[in-house]
């Protein structure tokens, strides 16, 4: 009985629109279940039995990526109810926490940023313990390295949106740097060097890399706007971007690594 | 060495009758647990895991050492309040996270290490050597990946439902909590705020880990070790980079989110964090070393001749350094080796890195505050 249910869903017009091989059970159709699907087709057809071992690759590379997913996916949902203004952010959180149905959103929204960042920590650790940043690989280590960045900088921005002590000082204690930066910041070294004719200063507080970075002198409403797009948007952008580069050059450079 | 005593006679005075042998270990721990010594020993540690790892990290000595570093590390939590606090505090379970997998993924690592080193010393072939044993990505890729995602949920979310994410009272701009800490990753850059100024700890030092981790892959011209685990084939390059992982990076963030209490001040992780402690700062510059207790008299008026001695220190560091290493035989194999671009930009980036400890050691054995002071332009290393 089951098995002619099964059986007429995949012989119907629709299931064999959307996958045009066979129950994946032979050689043949497992090499198109993998070709013919965009997601799948990431992967080679085949790949070393040893370099796909957890032992070997830690899986960490692709959780990273999952939670990258995972919190794009409760990032959108956040949205739906975060207003990124003064006023509101605070208590939007509060309200999150205390209306919403599923009010975990939050929680696994933070925690994934958590684990994303070790998780990035320990795939770069994998490669490195591996040599696999080695030829031919030089370039996507140098990828990855930008992707280790970005994920601190989300991971940074947007813990300033909660609005709360812990955000806010946070940030602050970040952005203190950013004035300290050689040349640009305020209380950087070689400030005074960068001046227009007549003795104009070039970096000034409103000038600045922090001044950049908060839009203003401290962490107050423009900055908050400011984190909020680049937390939503901008990096999650370069992020995604970066990501296809990564796994595309994967492909390029030979696969998982192995002996040579 | 004031403050460990300052700190640690109180708890033994104020129980003095009823001191019992629990007190008297943590007393010993919050004692040794200060940078000066835990640094050096986390350092000893790391040396002697690398150069051991045949031996610990068999399963029968791995798991055991694990058992009880857990039992240890979560057994405390009901015997010592400050410790459960600081434990308990939900952005520090990452942290916690953070050292069982890496203490784990490390053993995995180094594991599969010495079984390839070994077998390379015996002529039998790698773990990763089966060129020619293909397998297809469907089923054996595709499942092991989705039970990697059913699982990660799982995890997520059972940690979303046990722990609620934290919300502490509306930002107040004009009421700094004490302390103030960063978010938990960049910790370990704060912890460098104590011996180097804002634009070397947040500035100068990320932008060359950065620039360094992307270099890496250009610089390390040995061929050996590429695609599979070993140690023996590239301790140099496993060694110094784990230094920075390990110890800069990974315990500096444990100090700073664990040890670090009010005012910046370091406590031990079974003392209470006192607020109103003040740790006395009498910290000295190369220029008072030489001008005052050296030559016994006063700081010279101008600036460029008070910071003579810390410049020539600096200059020989950062270029006569890199130069007279390859004087000793191993870095004058690599000079050999990689070419005179490729050495100097690995040799560089290598005393930039060095100096971290050595300021440490300069602050713990002479209170060495900065080797160039120059506060007229923002200029202090």
């Amino acid at each position: 009985m089951l098995q002619g249910v099964i059986n007429s869903i995949r012989e119907s017009q629709v299931w064999s629109s959307i996958f045009r091989h066979g129950v994946p059970r032979d050689r043949r159709t497992r090499v198109m279940a993998v070709m013919s699907n965009l997601f799948l087709h990431l992967h080679p057809v085949a790949v070393r039995k040893s370099g796909i071992r957890l032992s070997f690759t830690w899986c960490m590379g692709g959780l990273t990526f999952f939670l990258f997913i995972a919190e794009t996916i409760s990032g959108v949902l956040l949205m739906f109810y975060y207003r990124p203004v003064v006023e509101y952010a605070y208590s939007d959180i509060i309200q999150m926490r205390a209306a919403l149905t599923l009010g975990v959103m939050r929680e696994i929204h933070r925690w994934g940023a958590h684990a994303m960042i070790i998780a990035v920590w320990l795939h770069m650790m994998r490669v490195f313990l591996t040599g696999s940043y080695k030829p031919p690989r030089e370039f996507n280590w140098v990828v990855g390295v930008i992707l280790l960045v970005l994920t601190m900088l989300l991971s940074f921005t947007g813990y300033l949106l909660p609005w709360d002590q812990l955000a806010i000082w946070a940030i602050t204690v970040g952005s203190k740097m950013a004035e300290a930066t050689p040349f640009a910041g305020m209380n950087g070294p070689g400030r005074e060097l960068l001046q227009l004719p007549g003795g104009i200063p070039i970096v000034t507080p409103y000038s600045d890399a922090k001044f950049l970075l908060l839009a203003g002198d401290s962490v107050g409403e423009a900055a908050l706007l400011r984190f909020y797009v680049l937390h939503c948007i901008a990096i999650p952008l370069a992020a995604a971007t970066l990501i296809a580069v990564h796994f595309w050059r994967i492909r390029k450079d030979g696969g998982i690594s192995g002996p040579m | 060495m004031h403050t460990l005593i300052s700190n640690t006679m109180p708890l033994l005075a104020a129980g003095a009758e009823q001191v019992t042998a629990l007190d008297k270990f943590k007393d010993f721990v919050n004692r040794w647990s200060v940078p000066q010594f835990s640094l050096p020993l986390f350092l000893l540690l790391m040396i002697g895991a690398f150069f051991g790892y045949r031996k610990w990290t068999k399963p029968i000595i791995f798991w055991p050492m694990m058992i009880v570093f857990t039992v240890v590390y979560f057994g405390f939590i009901p015997l010592d309040d400050s410790y459960a606090s600081i434990l308990q505090k939900p952005d520090n379970v990452p942290i916690s996270m953070m050292i069982f997998l890496t203490l784990f993924f490390l053993w995995l690592g180094l594991r599969q290490a010495a079984i390839n080193d070994h077998n390379m010393e015996i002529g039998k072939p790698l773990i990763e050597e089966d060129r020619e044993d293909k397998v297809l990505c469907w089923p054996d890729l595709v499942y092991t990946e989705l039970l990697a995602m059913v699982l990660c949920t799982v995890v997520l979310i059972l940690w979303s439902v046990l722990l609620k994410a934290p919300l502490e009272s509306p930002a107040n701009p004009a009421g700094p909590p004490n302390p103030s800490k960063a978010p938990w990753y960049f910790l370990g850059l704060q912890e460098l705020l104590v011996y180097f100024d804002p634009w070397m700890a947040g500035v100068v030092l990320p932008g060359l880990i950065i620039l360094g981790l992307a270099a890496m892959p250009y610089i390390d011209t040995n061929p050996k070790g590429n695609g599979y685990y070993t140690f023996k084939e590239r301790k140099f390059a496993i060694l110094t980079w784990m230094f920075g992982y390990l110890i800069l990076w990974c315990v500096l963030i444990v100090f700073g989110t664990f040890l670090r209490g009010p005012n910046w001040n370091f406590f031990g992780p079974f003392q209470v964090w006192d607020s109103h402690r003040v740790d006395p700062l009498t910290n000295i510059n190369i220029s008072d070393i030489w001008y005052v207790v050296i030559l016994d008299g006063k700081l010279p008026e101008s600036m460029l001749v008070r910071e003579w001695p810390g410049m020539v220190l600096a200059a020989f560091w950062f270029f006569a350094l890199p130069y007279l290493m390859t004087k000793i035989r191993f870095f004058g194999r690599l000079r050999y080796q990689m070419g005179f671009a490729r050495y100097y930009l690995m040799a560089v980036l290598f005393v930039v890195m060095m100096l971290v400890p050595v300021k440490m050691v300069g602050r713990w054995t002479m209170n060495l505050k900065y080797i160039i002071a120059m506060p007229e332009i923002n200029f202090n290393l």
